[in-house]
């Protein structure tokens, strides 16, 4: 499904990523750990297709295509989904609206007939009862005045909609109470499928609770240090990140 | 003798050809009061850029084109008519200045609403023109409305009767050029012309009525509109009025709204731009009497190396008066665009509520804007907001919409949309917004493409240009 190698990326003149390397296969689900400033958000946010994200080194292979070539919107109808950490707000632009029109542009290019505003009402109310998302929030502008929890609703909302291939979750568990992070992650389990993959981002265990991962990755410096399955989470909580910095950093 | 008089020479020259000919059968009034206006404009001259309310306006190209007096129908007007058509609207066609029967359409009109072409009405006076005609805006402070009352002639009056609510929109159409040289007779066919449109509202106590006034002309043609309108809002009355400005890309168009409104009275003036060369919009509106309220939208698309300028002021003269205001503008190319929006709260105006938004975006580095909100405020409990925001398009919303499939064109579009809807949904008259909003977004696509810009892409956004004193 996705293979990433030696991923080199920079932000304005910074090298942030030193060197990914991640082979993510269908219906696995990943999760990448690390401190602030270790490059997780940036990792999300390149496959993504970013503008601001520069890659200078490596290869990403999605799906047998070289995903660095396409652009963000080639991307996103060719399956990959990034929910973002800090969604953005856009006043006057229709939730609803904008959710027809990112799905139709996807069907499109499927060869799928595009939805009519009929089928897509149906469609969407049967997400939203799974997700308990309130339905007033179709016909507000795009995330304008949601809240924080909201926002993440929305992300996770339209990645129901959107039905992705590969999912990119960043940091979708920052500043969501228990609750709502119950919600956004039964959302997630119940795409959860042989072939739908997930990426989840997160600086805490604690998401991991609830999305249960199939492996654990460690970034730190722009690098994966650790690999691991489920307990490599559980042993990060109980030692903290500076247990994962290289042997010749600590000193 | 001075450069600004030479510059309106042939127009002092054409003004006595005028009244000895085609202006020559008006009424003494009428007559007395062109005279005036052109006193006026003779002392005046056009207006130029060392003039405070001219100073980013150059109307060089305007003085030194040589413009002869439009006179009524071309051949091309019928067919430019019907290409604006609103179904179920009283239609009423105004020709090169002169009220054109032929094309209006009537049929609709319903009880409540008296319809005259100016120069008929001015004639009768049981419709009471005189007291109004020339009477709402102030000669001294509108040289091109001083001008287009020297050549008073004709146009259209509405009047609404006391207590009417008229459902029904009245559509004026304002056509205005000449027919293309190979269509032309052999009589004026190149000479650019200058056409002097005037309309004139009246509401009565308690009355309502919607009115829009469509601007077009010949197609790629060099021609000079100067129109002119005057509302007066009576008593309780409300008036929604419209104006869809869709010139020819060679156009000069210079527009004057003027609005007086009594107590309680509601006016809406709501511009939708998208022509001209040069356009000068300078809407004035007098809160005259207790609560009275108002709103004043307006939306403009500038690309190419056109100029748009929008004047608007606003007289707060009485208390317990509301205004909202809200402008945008779009700008590719190398165009310009101009907003000076002025507030004047009287000392008696207290409790005055008075909102001023003004939005731009900018779509290339070359476009550029001169924002002015100008607040003149001698009440002292009082309510005033203004705001001004210059900007480019949001590349972190348009990253949002792209990375959830949309191409960048179509999230450029879904923006720019968004930006301009919150003003073009005032339109109340479904069949005109769909041609205003189709209008609008068509030419919006044609202002990017001929702009054949690369992609700036992420962090390269230019720094926020903007005046304001």
């Amino acid at each position: 499904m996705l293979e990433v190698k030696n991923l080199q990326v920079r932000v304005e003149d910074k090298e942030i990523l030193r060197g990914i390397n991640l082979t993510v296969k269908p219906g696995e689900v990943h999760a990448i750990m690390g401190p602030n400033g270790s490059g997780k958000s940036t990792f999300a946010r390149a496959l993504a297709g970013h503008p601001g994200y520069q890659v200078t080194g490596g290869a990403v292979s999605y799906q047998g295509q070289d995903l660095l070539d396409m652009d963000p919107d080639e991307r996103a109808r060719a399956g990959v989904f990034m929910a973002f950490q800090y969604p953005v707000e856009i006043p006057g632009v229709n939730n609803a609206y904008f959710l027809k029109a990112a799905l139709n542009a996807k069907r499109k290019q499927q060869g799928l007939d595009e939805l009519d505003a009929m089928d897509f009402m149906i469609l969407v109310k049967q997400k939203l009862k799974v997700l308990h998302v309130d339905e007033s929030m179709l016909m507000r502008s795009v995330n304008e005045g949601f809240s924080g929890g909201e926002k993440k609703r929305n992300e996770i909302f339209h990645m129901a909609v959107l039905e992705p291939t590969l999912a990119v979750l960043d940091e979708t568990d920052s500043g969501l109470d228990i609750d709502a992070l119950r919600v956004v992650s039964d959302g997630v389990n119940a795409m959860r499928s042989p072939e739908r993959s997930f990426i989840v981002v997160t600086h805490y265990q604690r998401l991991l609770e609830y999305i249960v991962p199939d492996y654990v990755h460690v970034l730190a410096d722009g690098r994966i240090v650790r690999s691991g399955g489920r307990e490599l989470a559980l042993e990060l909580e109980e030692k903290g990140y500076a247990w994962t910095e290289p042997a010749g950093a600590r000193k | 003798m001075s450069p600004v008089a030479e510059r309106h020479d042939p127009y002092v020259a054409e003004y006595g050809r005028f009244t000895s000919s085609r202006g020559a059968a008006a009424p003494a009034w009428v007559k007395a009061r062109r005279e005036q206006a052109q006193n006026q404009f003779a002392a005046s001259g056009f207006p130029n850029t060392r003039q405070e309310d001219w100073r980013f306006t150059n109307i060089t190209p305007i003085a030194e084109t040589e413009f002869a007096l439009a006179s009524g129908a071309f051949a091309l007007a019928p067919a430019l008519v019907a290409g604006v058509n609103v179904p179920g609207a009283v239609r009423l066609v105004i020709v090169n200045g002169e009220f054109a029967a032929g094309l209006s359409d009537l049929s609709a009109l319903p009880k409540g609403l008296r319809i005259a072409s100016l120069r008929d009405g001015a004639r009768d006076a049981t419709d009471g023109l005189e007291s109004h005609l020339a009477k709402v805006f102030k000669l001294a402070a509108h040289p091109f409305a001083a001008l287009n009352t020297a050549f008073l002639d004709d146009g259209v009056a509405i009047m609404v009767t006391a207590g009417a609510a008229v459902e029904t929109p009245v559509h004026i159409v304002i056509v205005t050029g000449a027919d293309l040289p190979s269509q032309a007779s052999a009589k004026g066919g190149g000479q650019p012309v200058v056409a002097h449109p005037r309309v004139l509202i009246v509401a009565g106590e308690n009355s309502q009525v919607r009115v829009a006034q469509t601007f077009i002309g010949t197609p790629d043609s060099v021609y000079f509109n100067n129109a002119v309108a005057e509302v007066v809002v009576g008593q309780g009355a409300l008036v929604q009025l419209y104006t869809d400005q869709r010139e020819s890309d060679q156009a000069f168009h210079v527009a004057n709204i003027q609005a007086h409104v009594e107590a309680r009275g509601v006016f809406e003036s709501h511009a939708f731009s998208t022509g001209s060369r040069i356009m000068r919009h300078d809407i004035g509106i007098g809160l005259k009497g207790e609560g009275a309220d108002c709103t004043m939208n307006g939306v403009y698309l500038a690309d190419g190396e056109r100029l748009m300028d929008t004047h608007t002021s606003l007289d707060h003269a009485m208390p317990h008066c509301t205004s909202h205001e809200i402008y945008k503008g779009i700008l590719a190319g190398k165009s310009k665009a101009v907003f000076n929006g002025r507030i004047i709260v009287q000392l008696d105006a207290q409790k005055t509520d008075a909102k001023q938004t003004n939005r731009a975006l900018l779509l290339s580095d070359d476009a550029t804007i001169n924002s002015n909100p100008q607040l003149e405020i001698f009440a002292d409990d009082v309510k005033c907001t203004h705001g001004a925001a210059v900007g480019q398009l949001d590349e972190e919303a348009l990253f949002y919409l792209q990375a959830r499939g949309l191409t960048r064109a179509d999230a450029r579009d879904m923006l720019l949309h968004a930006f301009a809807g919150e003003v073009l949904e005032g339109l109340k008259i479904p069949a005109l917004r769909e041609q205003v909003e189709a209008n609008f977004f068509t030419r919006l696509r044609q202002g990017y493409g001929g702009q054949a810009q690369p992609d700036q892409g992420y962090g390269a956004q230019a720094p926020q240009s903007m005046e304001s004193r």
